[in-house]
């Protein structure tokens, strides 16, 4: 029974997914989960008669590594800073130079010159974001602005704590936290960063994602995340608040880049110089919830958005805003080390 | 060849064409796992004895370093060299987590599959279905709904509330336990199904005339029943054990990933990691292991069956 | 079938407690599952935070081609890979089992349970690493790549149900059968595969749902446009899943009960 089921299912499928519609171009994006506004895509197709298919990677090393691998068949991936800088320099963009599209006038000013790609001669900003401490204030109502809320919390937060399992983020956070810098080769920093992370562990609930809707059902009370995820359990829950670690923060940007062996080259750039529209950057910003690097998307994007404190950093705290570069083989070498200790 | 067929007589040739037909049969199997499974794999064998590139894939050139790596470790720090005890940890782990899932699949899957064979023939593919329907849903969304029933404002922990035995959350979110109910109804039909279709052809004249000779129910349980079905304890055993080994989905969603089990080791070594070789050696370890836990398996039961017999 | 359907239950077929733990088994089963159809009325934004009913996830489901067109190709995945899967695994099981042990059958049973030894991943990177060449070298794309992997994958759980209701399967049968001058076609025809079929059943129906599950090897083998329902999922992971997956996996549940229902009610014989 199981094949005629199996076959009927087969030739059932096959039939629905024949006869689509023909668009007069295409283009396949690859690009995060839950990342690509439909809106944005529709507005494209619609304006320029290419088709757009979207397909999904959970992490920036898949992404990569499919890439790497070859005959994937994607035209452009959207990874982020410190994986822009890799793909450069792994041959694996091509130089599409938007610096030189029409629409790069609207690529604010921090964003024009990065350390990952210079000038902007491959990529184009999709979005940007912090990480930071993510406070239920109902539980701790003390000061949420340092990195002491997850390595030396207070004590109505301890058992309550969840930790974004991202090791780059985190090792970087806690080196800010022990007076270093992110992939410092300084042994004594390293050193000192495991020591605070492994005292910290304990007091840890979880290492998981899902801070959207878990904070608010009070899984748990305090968390180091993004600050996207932060606005939005804001949003479902008042008391809810973001700060910004004093002793210095990760700042992450993901960017949109052309493969080197893309098919869609003219298609791709269109679609380039399209997000770059301040209204089409604002799409994408409403439905992720990050900022977007463009000028002037402020005005096109959600009420809620233009005064959110997760959003627009606060004067005070922009300075503490580092970018996480790749770090070098031998670093990441000792963070896998700490991190494999850290989750023994 | 030939002389030595003409010499044997025909018995011998008649196991000569056995041996070819189970060659024949299994060959289109075979060609399909050397094509995607097993023949990749020696791509994974050679990549552990090659250099880590810069970010993920290898160098073309030698190193046993990898391997060095999976048993011993150098302090990142004094650089003294000790015993990789992360590693054993993770694998004990593992080990103890997989071991655990495969006996509450028994506990479970026994019952629940005798409880099907003994119903009217044909009800049971109903049964049977009933067993396979909730995971016609996937993996990450079966793990979710369990999420919601453990939680601490989920439906066990606002019931027991609700009827006022308990005031403050029990937290079962984030821990072994959690974990435990995870892979217990994650691997349950892999548990079932087996047992089921070699439950479903028992020969109840057997446990008839154990009754007959005074037998108890725990005495046919254990000498009659246990001992037919067997076939069906070892394939589903080995079908929870060795895919509860190297899980990662489910540990990581409800253990709350502080604790890595041996999957997550290994993702993070040709993920963030960054280094494929050590992923690669440690992938060999692992696979060297269940093989060795699945030989004195079968050797045992096996041995157990002979001295029953 | 028919072979087993005179017996009638005895009461030395029951065993104390085996009843009560099969029906809270099938209770405890169940109870996320509603909990999941439960929450796909959810008038909320999020999977979790219970705000009032409402259809509007399966509006949205309705409306996104995207998780369409995942939905369906799992499906056509599923089908395609425990059809050939179980077909290969039972020619091997017949291969295998009832055999005089000979050089090589230990390799045999290895290669065939080798999927089952590796975590995922590994399998996973292999396979993007081969298949990347053989597309780059060919320039064949398409859904073959999926189903070769999950017709691999999916072959030791087939293959291990169906061996296990081979070995002890009553020969006499088959014996009668030759002894009465059928052809061994028709011995395998008549009697073998109506005797082998219950295990056929349970090693297609794991093989459906464990390719159906599969997250980790599609990922890497995917290529442009073959999104899968979990590696949709897997991409939401990171940030949050909406209602929208309980939509569709509650329509999934719906319709393959309905299916299920109307195959039985089609395929009861009058006995």
């Amino acid at each position: 029974m199981m094949w005629k089921l199996s076959a009927g299912l087969a030739g059932a499928a096959l039939l629905a997914s024949a006869g689509m519609a023909q668009a007069a171009g295409e283009l396949n994006l690859y690009n995060w989960g839950n990342y690509t506004n439909p809106e944005l895509i529709k507005k494209f197709e619609e304006a320029h008669d290419i088709k757009i298919t979207v397909t999904d990677y959970d992490s920036n090393s898949t992404a990569l590594a499919k890439v790497k691998a070859g005959g994937h068949g994607f035209d452009m991936v959207v990874p982020s800073a410190n994986f822009v800088k890799i793909f450069i320099d792994e041959g694996l963009a091509m130089e599409s130079r938007p610096d030189q599209m029409p629409n790069f006038k609207n690529v604010a000013e921090q964003w024009r010159n990065p350390p990952w790609d210079p000038g902007r001669h491959y990529s184009v900003p999709w979005q940007w974001g912090t990480v930071g401490m993510v406070v239920d204030t109902s539980v701790y109502d003390g000061d949420i602005n340092t990195s002491a809320i997850v390595f030396d919390p207070p004590e109505s937060l301890v058992g309550k704590i969840n930790v974004a399992p991202e090791m780059g983020d985190i090792m970087g956070l806690a080196l800010m936290y022990v007076g270093s810098e992110p992939c410092t080769t300084d042994k004594d920093a390293l050193k000192k960063a495991r020591d605070a992370l492994m005292a910290a562990k304990p007091k840890w609930l979880s290492m998981d994602y899902g801070l959207v809707e878990k904070m608010p059902r009070g899984d748990f009370a305090a968390a180091a995340y993004w600050n996207g995820a932060a606005f939005r359990a804001r949003l479902a829950k008042d008391t809810i608040k973001f700060g910004y670690p004093k002793e210095g923060y990760p700042v992450w940007m993901d960017s949109v880049l052309i493969l080197k062996d893309a098919k869609n080259v003219e298609n791709a750039k269109t679609f380039m110089n399209f997000v770059m529209e301040p209204e089409n950057a604002a799409l994408i910003s409403a439905f992720a919830r990050y900022a977007n690097g463009i000028d002037g998307s402020e005005a096109f994007m959600p009420e809620d958005m233009k005064t959110a404190v997760e959003i627009q950093v606060p004067d005070a705290y922009k300075d503490k805003g580092v970018f996480l570069p790749a770090c070098p083989k031998e670093v990441n070498d000792i963070y896998t080390a700490i991190w494999t200790e850290l989750t023994k | 060849m030939l002389t030595e067929t003409a010499g044997s007589g025909r018995v011998e040739a008649e196991e000569r064409r056995k041996v070819r037909r189970s060659w024949l049969l299994s060959a289109p199997a075979l060609t399909v796992l050397f094509m995607a499974a097993s023949g990749p794999l020696l791509i994974v064998l050679v990549y552990s004895f090659l250099e880590p590139a810069e970010y993920g894939g290898v160098v073309w050139k030698f190193s046993d370093e990898a391997w060095f790596k999976v048993v011993f470790q150098r302090d990142i720090f004094d650089g003294t060299l000790s015993f990789a005890d992360a590693h054993l940890m993770i694998l004990w782990r593992s080990v103890r987590i997989a071991f655990l899932t495969t006996l509450t699949t028994l506990a479970f899957g026994f019952p629940t599959a005798y409880f099907i064979a003994t119903r009217p023939a044909s009800d049971r593919n109903i049964w049977l279905f009933l067993i396979t329907i909730p995971f016609w849903t996937n993996l990450l969304i079966r793990t979710f709904a369990i999420l919601e029933v453990i939680r601490n404002e989920g439906i066990i922990n606002t019931g027991l509330k609700l009827a006022g035995i308990i005031d403050q959350p029990i937290q079962m979110l984030y821990s072994d336990f959690a974990i435990m109910v995870g892979m217990t109804y994650v691997y349950l039909p892999l548990m079932v199904l087996p047992l089921y279709a070699s439950m479903e052809r028992l020969d109840f004249r057997l446990v008839e005339a154990a009754y007959d000779l005074y037998a108890s129910r725990l005495a046919v349980l254990r000498r009659i029943i246990v001992p037919l079905v067997k076939p069906g304890i070892v394939a589903g055993s080995i079908l929870v054990f060795v895919p509860a080994l190297g899980a990662y989905v489910t540990p990581r969603v409800l253990g709350g990933g502080k604790n890595m089990m041996l999957g997550n080791l290994i993702e993070l070594q040709f993920g963030a990691g960054r280094n494929w070789s050590l992923g690669a050696a440690l992938s060999i370890t692992l696979l060297a292991i269940v093989m060795i836990v699945l030989l004195f398996y079968v050797r045992a039961v096996q041995r157990a069956s002979e001295a029953r017999q | 079938m028919a072979l087993f359907g005179q017996r009638r239950p005895f009461s030395i077929r029951r065993l104390p407690g085996f009843t009560m733990i099969a029906i809270t088994c099938f209770v405890l089963l169940y109870t996320p599952i509603v909990t999941l159809v439960v929450y796909s009325f959810n008038a909320g934004k999020y999977i979790a935070i219970w705000e009032g009913f409402s259809l509007q996830w399966y509006v949205a489901a309705w409306n996104n081609a995207a998780v369409q067109d995942a939905t369906i190709r799992s499906l056509v995945l599923a089908a395609l890979a425990s059809l050939f899967a179980t077909t290969l695994a039972t020619m091997a099981a017949l291969g295998t089992t009832r055999v005089k042990p000979f050089r090589g059958l230990t390799a045999i049973y290895a290669m065939i349970n080798q999927p089952l030894m590796v975590p995922e991943i590994v399998t996973a990177v292999a396979l993007l690493i081969l298949f990347a060449v053989i597309k780059v070298a060919t320039g064949v794309q398409g859904l073959y790549y999926l189903v070769a992997a999950h017709t691999a994958f999916c072959i030791p759980f087939a293959y291990l149900p169906i061996r296990a209701r081979l070995e002890g399967m009553d020969l006499t049968l088959e014996t009668a059968a030759a002894d009465l001058y059928a052809t061994p076609w028709q011995t395998f025809r008549r009697v073998t595969l109506p005797l082998l079929f219950p295990g056929i059943l349970a090693g297609a129906m794991l093989a459906f749902v464990i390719s159906l599950d599969d997250v980790v090897i599609t990922e890497f083998v995917k290529s442009a446009g073959q999104e899968t329902l979990p590696t949709y999922m897997l991409g939401q992971l990171r940030r949050v899943i909406t209602p929208e997956i309980n939509a569709i996996s509650t329509a999934l549940l719906a319709i393959s009960i309905i299916v299920v229902s109307l195959f039985f009610v089609i395929t009861r014989k009058p006995s």
